[in-house]
C-alpha cells in the first residue's frame, strides 16, 4: 500500500469517527477501519512481505496511523458514552411534585408532649418527676393535704367516688361510698406521696390525670390533666416559688413573661397565691383586642403557695426544719391558651386530624 | 357575691378619687377577687319607664295560652299621654299595679330591639318587662311589680330599679366567710384604703331579761349562742320599700316578702343567717337538739328529711320546726298572713353544718354562710336589725322579751415570731409591719420582744395557725413584693428509666404512622357486649364508681381497646379512609383489700400502714392499645393501597418488644375481641404480655369499624420491666456468607415459629440467622399442607465455610425440624 493509501484510509477513518453520532455507529466504524478488512489492517498485514528496508518505515507509518485512529476512536468513545449516560438522565426524569405519602403520618398526643415539655423544663433544673396513681386513696387526696371530710374546699372539687365491687349506688358526697378509695381529683397526691417515701430536699413535678364530676363542656370536663410542682429544703420561701414560676413561664412562653401572685386559698398551703402569667401574646401592651387574654393583659395559669405545715407533719416532714412551696397548673388549659384552642372536647375526641397538627412540636 | 358599691360606701368612707377599677383592683390585690362589674344599664338603652296598669283582658289563645291584653299608663313617655296598649304574657300583676314598661325604640339586653308589632291581634307598642329581661338574675316568674312608693307612671325607671348602679360581685374563697356579707367586704375596703369603717354590726342591744321566748339548747357545742326577739303586730301587707328591693335584687336574690326580705337584707349587711318563725305556728319552748336516728321532718322548700344524730334541728312541743342554721320547717314559716314574728339569730358549729348540708344536699345562702363561719359574736346586733327593720317597715311592735342562749366561743390565742413572715414570705418585713397589719385585720395583737400573741377578730374563724397570720401579715404588704429567686440547684437524676422508655414507646408508634388519643376511662356492661367478652373474662371485673358521670358507664376501665377503638371509628364515620391510633394509660383491676383507712393527720403514718394503704388501692398497669382500621398503606400513582390487617397489630408489637430488647413468645390464642383464628397472644418469660390480631368481624360490625380492622393490647409496666438495661457488644465475623434455603412442607396448624425454632435448634453454633420469606399452599403441596420458605445464613467466626460444612448444617436443621413437627422437605 501507497504511503498516501494509509494517508487516506487514516483520514477516512478519522473523519468517520468524528462523524459517528452515537455508540453504535462508532462501533460500526470500528469495525470498518480497525477490523480484519479495514485497510489499515490490510496495511498492516502486507509489510511482512516488504523488503526489510522499506518494511521498518512502512511499519512506522500503519504504526502511527493506526494509532492515531485508535486514540480517535477512545476519544470518540468516551464522548458518546458520557452523552448517552446524560441522555439515559434526561429519559429517566420523573415529576418529584407527585404525592409521597404512602405511610401515614403519626403523632403523640398534645397533652402527652405539653407534659413532656413542661417535664423537661424542671428536669433541667435538676428536678425529678415524680407520679401516683390515678385511683387513689382518699386520706392522700384530702386528708394528707389538710382536706379532712369536714373541710368546705372539699365540695369544690366534685370526687369520683369508688365503690366496693359489691355494691354500686348514690355517694355520700362527704364520704363517698366508705372504700376510703378516689378518682384523684388533683395531682397533689403525688407531693403527700413524695414526702412520705423520700427525705428533703425535695424537688418534684408531676404531671398526670385527674378527674372531677364536672358536666363535658367546651371548657370543662370530667377528665384532665395537671401538673403539680413541690419543693421542700431548708429555707425555702414564697420568692423561691416565684423565681421557679418566673422561669417556668420563661422557658415555656417565652423572654419577659413572667407572672404575678393573687392572695387565695388552698387548704395544703398557707399562704397560698393565684398565679397569672403575662400574657404572652400581647405582654399586657394594648391587650383589649387580644384574644388570648382577653383584655385583660394577664392570663390565670394556676395556684400555688407555701406548703401548710400540717401537711409536711402529716407526711413525716420535720415542719421545724423544712420549708416548701407547692404549685399546679391544669396541662390542658395552658395547651387551650397556648395553641388557641376554642372546645377542650377536641383533646379527648381522637380526631387524627387535630393530633397531628400538633406533630410538630417536640 | 354580688355587693351593689352603694350599699358597700354606706359602711366605709372612700377617698372621693377612688373609682370603681381602683377599688376592685385593690381588693383582688387583698384576696376579695373580683368576677365582674355589673350595671345592668350598660345593656339597656330606654325609654324604659314606671307604668301603671290600667286594664287587663285576659284573653285565651288557641294554643292553650292565655295573654294578657292590657293598657298602660306611662304617664307622658310616650309623647301622647295616652294610654300604652301592650300584650303580655305574664299574670303576677293586676289593674293598678306598677310596673316597668319599654317603649317602642329601646334596647333590652341582649340587643333585643322593641318594636310596636302586631301579635295576638293587638298592636301591642313595647312590653312590660322581667328581672330577667333586663339583665337583673334569672327569675323568669313573671314581670316586676313595682312597690307603691317607686315612682309616678312616666318616670324614668333605671333610677325606680337602680338599673345604673354598680354591682360588684366577688369570688369569695372558703376561708374569706366574712366576704359572704357587706360587712366583711367594706371592711376590706376599708383595709385596702385606710380609709374609716363603719360597722354595721356594731350597736347597743337589750340584754336577756328573763322574759323572752323560752328556749332552751341541749346541745351547746352545736349551737353555741341563741337570740330570740319578738316583733308583734306586724302588718303582712306592708311592702318591701323599692331601695331594699333593688339591693337584694342586686345582690341575686329574690324579694318575696316583707319579713322574709328583712331576715336576708340582714344577712346580706352582717352575714349572719336569720330565721323568722311565725310565732302563733309555734308551740311551747323551742329546743335545740340532735336529731334521732331516722326522725323525719319536712323543710319549707316541702321535700321530706330523714334525719341523723349528726343534724341539729330546733323543735318546739309539735316536734321538729327547724333543720338549724340550714333550713327551716314547713310548719312554722311565716306566711302571706304572718302578723306576729319570732326571730332567731343562732350560732352553729361550722362543721355540724356543713356535713347537713351535704347529707340532705341543701344548698342555702344560709347554709353556705353557716358552714364556712360566721362571726359568733354579733347574734344579738343582727337580730336587733331584723327587729328594728320590722318595726321601721312592718309596722310592728319590739317585745321587751328578750332570749340570749350562750356564750360566744373563743379563738384561742396564736403565737408568732416576728421574724416569722419575713422568713416565709422572703420579703423583709420589720416587727412594726407585723404589728400593724394584724392590727389592720381586726386581731387583738400583744406584742413583746420577740414576737406578737395574736387572738384574730372573731369574724375571722379560718385564723388558727402561725402560718394564717403569715397570710395576713404578707397580703397587706402585698404579693407583688414577693421577689423572684430560684431556689438552690437541686442534685436531680433526670428521668427515670421508664419515663424514659415511655417516650420511646410513643415515638416509636408516631414513627410507624400511628396517632395517640386520650379518651375517657369509663366502662359499663354493653361495652364489654361490644367487645364479646364472655361473662367471667376478667375484664368485666371493674372497679366500679359511686357516682358515674353515666348509668351505662359506672366503672373504672379494665382495657385501653373501647377508647381506641371508639376514636377509630369516629375518624372512619368522618370520612378518614384508614386511621391508626394507640393509647397509653392505666387501667384498674380490683384487689378487694379495701376499704383504704382514713389515717389522722397528727404525724406520718408508719410503713405497715402506708403499706396497708397502698395495698388497698385497686391495681393500675400500664396499658397500650393499638388500633388500625381501614387502608393501612394508600393507593396512589405508585399503585394499590394495603388494608390494614391482622399482620400490622402483631407486627407493632413485635417491633416495640425487638426496640426494647425483649424476646416475646408469640403464639395463638382465642380471646375477644379478636378473630378467633387470628389472633396472638405474646409471652415474656412465660407471662402473658397481651394481645394482637384481627378483630372479630361481630365486634367491627358492632362498633362500626372496616371489616378487617386489627388492634392490639399490651402491658406496658410487663414490656418495661424487660427491656435491655445494658446491651451487650455483639461480635460479628466477616467472613464470607454461606447462603442455604430450604422449603419445608408442615400441617396446616404448626406454627411458624416453631419451625423456625426447630431449625435454630438444628442448625447450631454456625447458623447466624433464619427468616421465613415465603408461605405456600395449594395443590402441589397437598390438602392440611402448606410450605414454609426458610433462608438460614451460615457464618464461620474464624474461616470460610466449606460447601460440605454449610450443608452438613442444613441438614441437620431440617432433620430437627422433622423430628418436631415432622417438616418434609420440598424437593
Ligand atoms: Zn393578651
Amino acid at each position: 500500500m501507497q504511503p498516501e493509501e494509509v494517508d487516506a484510509a487514516r483520514e477516512a477513518a478519522l473523519a468517520a469517527i468524528a462523524a459517528a453520532a452515537d455508540l453504535e455507529d462508532l462501533k460500526r466504524v470500528r469495525t470498518e477501519h480497525t477490523g480484519d478488512r479495514s485497510p489499515l489492517a490490510l496495511a498492516n498485514r502486507e509489510i511482512g512481505a516488504l523488503p526489510p528496508q522499506a518494511r521498518k518505515e512502512a511499519g512506522q507509518r500503519v504504526g502511527r496511523a493506526r494509532g492515531e485512529v485508535n486514540q480517535a476512536l477512545a476519544a470518540r468513545q468516551e464522548v458518546l458514552e458520557a452523552e448517552h449516560a446524560a441522555r439515559i438522565l434526561v429519559e429517566e426524569t420523573v415529576d418529584v411534585t407527585l404525592p409521597t405519602d404512602r405511610l401515614p403520618i403519626g403523632a403523640r398526643h398534645p397533652i402527652t408532649t405539653g407534659a413532656e415539655l413542661i417535664a423537661d423544663i424542671f428536669v433541667a433544673m435538676g428536678w425529678e418527676v415524680a407520679e401516683g396513681p390515678v385511683i387513689e386513696a382518699e386520706w392522700l387526696n384530702f386528708d394528707a393535704l389538710n382536706l379532712d371530710a369536714d373541710h368546705p374546699a372539699r365540695t369544690m372539687q366534685d370526687t369520683f367516688w369508688t365503690a366496693s365491687s359489691d355494691r354500686t349506688g348514690p355517694a355520700d358526697d362527704v364520704h363517698g361510698a366508705g372504700t376510703g378509695v378516689v378518682l384523684r381529683t388533683q395531682t397533689s397526691p403525688v407531693q403527700a406521696r413524695t414526702m412520705l417515701t423520700q427525705e428533703p430536699p425535695i424537688y418534684v413535678v408531676a404531671p398526670g390525670r385527674v378527674f372531677r364530676t364536672d358536666e363535658y363542656d367546651a371548657t370543662h370536663s370530667p377528665m384532665f390533666h395537671q401538673v403539680e410542682g413541690l419543693a421542700v429544703d431548708e429555707g425555702i420561701t414564697m420568692a423561691h416559688l416565684k423565681g421557679t414560676l418566673d422561669h417556668f413561664a420563661t422557658q415555656m412562653f417565652g423572654e419577659g413573661v413572667t407572672t404575678r401572685f393573687r392572695p387565695s386559698y388552698f387548704p395544703f398551703t398557707e399562704p397560698s397565691a393565684e398565679v397569672d402569667l403575662k400574657c404572652f401574646v400581647c405582654r399586657g401592651v394594648d391587650s383589649a383586642s387580644c384574644r388570648t387574654c382577653r383584655g385583660e393583659g394577664w392570663i390565670e395559669w394556676g395556684g400555688c403557695g407555701v406548703v401548710n405545715p400540717r401537711v409536711l407533719i402529716a407526711c413525716g416532714v420535720d415542719a421545724e426544719r423544712y420549708t416548701g412551696f407547692a404549685f399546679g397548673m391544669g396541662i390542658d388549659r395552658t395547651l387551650m391558651f397556648r395553641h388557641g384552642l376554642e372546645d377542650l372536647r377536641a383533646l379527648f375526641e381522637g380526631d387524627v386530624r387535630f393530633t397531628t397538627a400538633f406533630g410538630s412540636e417536640l | 357575691m354580688k355587693a351593689p358599691l352603694s350599699w358597700i360606701k354606706e359602711y366605709v368612707d372612700l377617698p372621693a378619687e377612688v373609682t370603681t377599677e381602683q377599688l376592685t383592683d385593690r381588693l383582688t390585690d387583698l384576696g376579695l377577687k373580683l368576677e365582674a362589674i355589673h350595671s345592668a344599664a350598660d345593656a339597656i338603652t330606654g325609654p324604659l319607664v314606671v307604668g301603671k296598669v290600667l286594664t287587663m283582658d285576659p284573653e285565651p289563645q288557641k294554643n292553650g295560652k292565655t295573654i294578657n291584653w292590657c293598657t298602660v299608663d306611662v304617664g307622658a313617655a310616650n309623647g301622647s299621654g295616652e294610654p300604652q296598649g301592650i300584650v303580655c304574657g305574664a299574670h303576677n300583676f293586676e289593674p293598678g299595679d306598677l310596673v316597668v314598661v319599654i317603649l317602642p325604640g329601646g334596647v333590652l339586653p341582649g340587643n333585643f330591639q322593641i318594636s310596636a308589632r302586631k301579635t295576638y291581634g293587638h298592636l301591642s307598642a313595647g312590653m312590660i318587662c322581667s328581672a330577667a329581661e333586663l339583665g337583673l338574675g334569672d327569675d323568669h316568674d313573671g314581670i316586676i311589680v313595682l312597690p307603691p312608693d317607686a315612682g309616678k307612671p312616666g318616670d324614668d325607671a333605671f333610677d325606680a330599679l337602680g338599673l345604673r348602679e354598680e354591682v360588684i360581685e366577688f369570688e369569695i374563697n372558703p376561708d374569706r366567710a366574712y366576704g359572704l356579707s357587706l360587712r366583711g367586704i367594706a371592711r376590706e375596703a376599708a383595709l385596702a384604703f385606710g380609709a374609716p369603717y363603719h360597722d354595721p354590726a356594731l350597736r347597743e342591744t337589750p340584754s336577756s331579761n328573763g322574759e323572752g321566748y323560752s328556749v332552751l339548747v341541749d346541745d351547746p357545742a352545736g349551737c353555741p349562742v341563741f337570740v330570740a326577739r319578738t316583733v308583734t303586730g306586724f302588718d303582712p301587707a306592708a311592702p318591701t320599700p323599692a331601695w331594699m328591693v333593688e339591693r337584694l335584687t342586686h345582690a341575686g336574690m329574690r324579694p318575696i316578702s316583707l319579713a322574709v326580705d328583712i331576715t336576708n337584707y340582714v344577712m346580706l349587711e352582717t352575714g349572719r343567717p336569720i330565721h323568722g318563725y311565725d310565732l302563733d305556728k309555734l308551740q311551747g319552748a323551742i329546743r335545740v337538739r340532735r336529731a334521732n336516728e331516722g326522725e323525719r321532718m319536712t323543710t319549707l322548700d316541702g321535700a321530706e328529711r330523714t334525719l341523723s344524730p349528726e343534724d341539729l334541728v330546733v323543735t318546739d312541743d309539735s316536734g321538729i320546726i327547724g333543720l338549724g342554721g340550714v333550713m327551716g320547717g314547713e310548719t312554722t314559716e311565716m306566711s302571706e298572713t304572718t302578723t306576729n314574728v319570732l326571730i332567731e339569730a343562732a350560732h352553729w358549729d361550722a362543721v355540724s353544718m356543713f356535713r347537713t348540708g351535704k347529707r340532705h344536699k341543701i344548698s342555702s345562702e344560709a347554709g353556705k354562710r353557716n358552714e364556712r363561719g360566721v362571726d359568733p359574736t354579733i347574734c344579738a346586733a343582727a337580730a336587733d336589725r331584723v327587729v328594728e327593720l320590722l318595726v321601721q317597715l312592718g309596722r310592728g311592735t319590739a317585745e321587751l322579751g328578750v332570749t340570749v342562749f350562750g356564750t360566744p366561743p373563743e379563738q384561742p390565742p396564736i403565737r408568732i415570731g416576728y421574724d416569722l413572715p419575713a422568713r416565709i414570705s422572703g420579703i423583709d418585713i420589720d416587727a412594726g409591719t407585723v404589728v400593724d397589719n394584724l392590727k389592720a385585720i381586726g386581731a387583738a395583737v400583744d406584742a413583746d420582744a420577740d414576737g406578737v400573741t395574736v387572738t384574730p377578730p372573731p369574724w375571722r374563724p379560718d385564723i388558727t395557725d402561725p402560718f394564717d397570720l403569715v397570710e395576713e401579715v404578707v397580703r397587706i404588704v402585698g404579693y407583688d413584693q414577693v421577689p423572684s429567686v430560684l431556689p438552690r440547684e437541686a442534685a436531680g437524676r433526670g428521668l427515670t428509666r421508664t419515663q424514659k422508655l415511655r417516650r420511646r414507646i410513643g415515638r416509636t408508634l408516631a414513627g410507624a404512622g400511628c396517632v395517640e388519643v386520650v379518651s375517657f376511662p369509663f366502662v359499663g356492661a354493653a361495652t364489654f357486649d361490644a367487645l364479646g367478652l364472655p361473662a367471667d373474662d376478667v375484664r368485666r371485673q371493674t372497679v366500679p364508681l359511686a357516682n358515674p358521670m353515666s348509668a351505662e358507664e359506672p366503672a373504672y376501665t379494665t382495657t385501653l381497646l373501647p377508647g381506641v377503638l371508639k376514636a377509630a371509628a369516629r375518624n372512619i364515620g368522618r370520612g378518614a379512609p384508614g386511621v391508626a391510633l394507640f393509647e397509653t394509660g392505666t387501667v384498674a383491676f380490683p384487689v378487694d383489700r379495701g376499704p383504704a383507712p382514713i389515717y389522722g393527720v397528727d404525724r406520718r403514718p408508719d410503713e405497715a400502714d402506708l403499706q396497708k394503704l397502698f395495698d388497698a388501692l385497686p391495681r393500675q398497669p400500664l396499658h397500650l392499645a393499638v388500633v388500625l382500621a381501614g387502608e393501612r398503606e394508600r393507593a396512589g400513582w405508585w399503585g394499590a393501597g394495603r388494608a390494614a390487617g391482622w399482620s400490622d397489630a402483631v407486627g407493632l408489637v413485635r417491633r416495640l418488644a425487638t426496640e426494647l430488647g425483649v424476646t416475646v413468645e408469640v403464639r395463638r390464642a382465642t380471646t375477644m375481641p379478636w378473630h378467633p383464628g387470628r389472633c396472638a397472644v405474646f409471652l415474656v418469660d412465660g407471662v402473658e404480655l397481651g394481645h394482637a390480631g384481627e378483630l372479630h368481624p361481630n365486634v367491627c360490625a358492632e362498633l362500626g369499624l372496616p371489616a378487617r380492622s386489627a388492634a392490639a393490647e399490651i402491658d406496658l409496666d410487663l414490656l418495661m420491666a424487660h427491656a435491655t438495661v445494658v446491651a451487650t457488644g455483639p461480635a460479628f465475623s466477616s467472613f464470607p456468607l454461606a447462603k442455604e434455603d430450604v422449603a419445608l412442607v408442615v400441617a396446616d396448624d404448626v406454627a411458624a415459629t416453631t419451625v423456625e425454632t426447630a431449625l435454630r435448634e438444628g442448625a447450631g453454633g454456625l447458623l447466624e440467622s433464619v427468616r421465613l420469606f415465603d408461605v405456600y399452599t395449594g395443590e402441589q403441596i397437598g390438602e392440611g399442607k402448606k410450605s414454609l420458605a426458610f433462608a438460614l445464613r451460615f457464618r464461620a467466626p474464624d474461616r470460610t465455610l466449606t460447601e460440605a460444612e454449610t450443608s452438613a448444617a442444613r441438614d441437620a436443621a431440617v432433620a430437627r425440624a422433622a423430628e418436631v413437627v415432622g417438616a418434609v422437605q420440598r424437593s
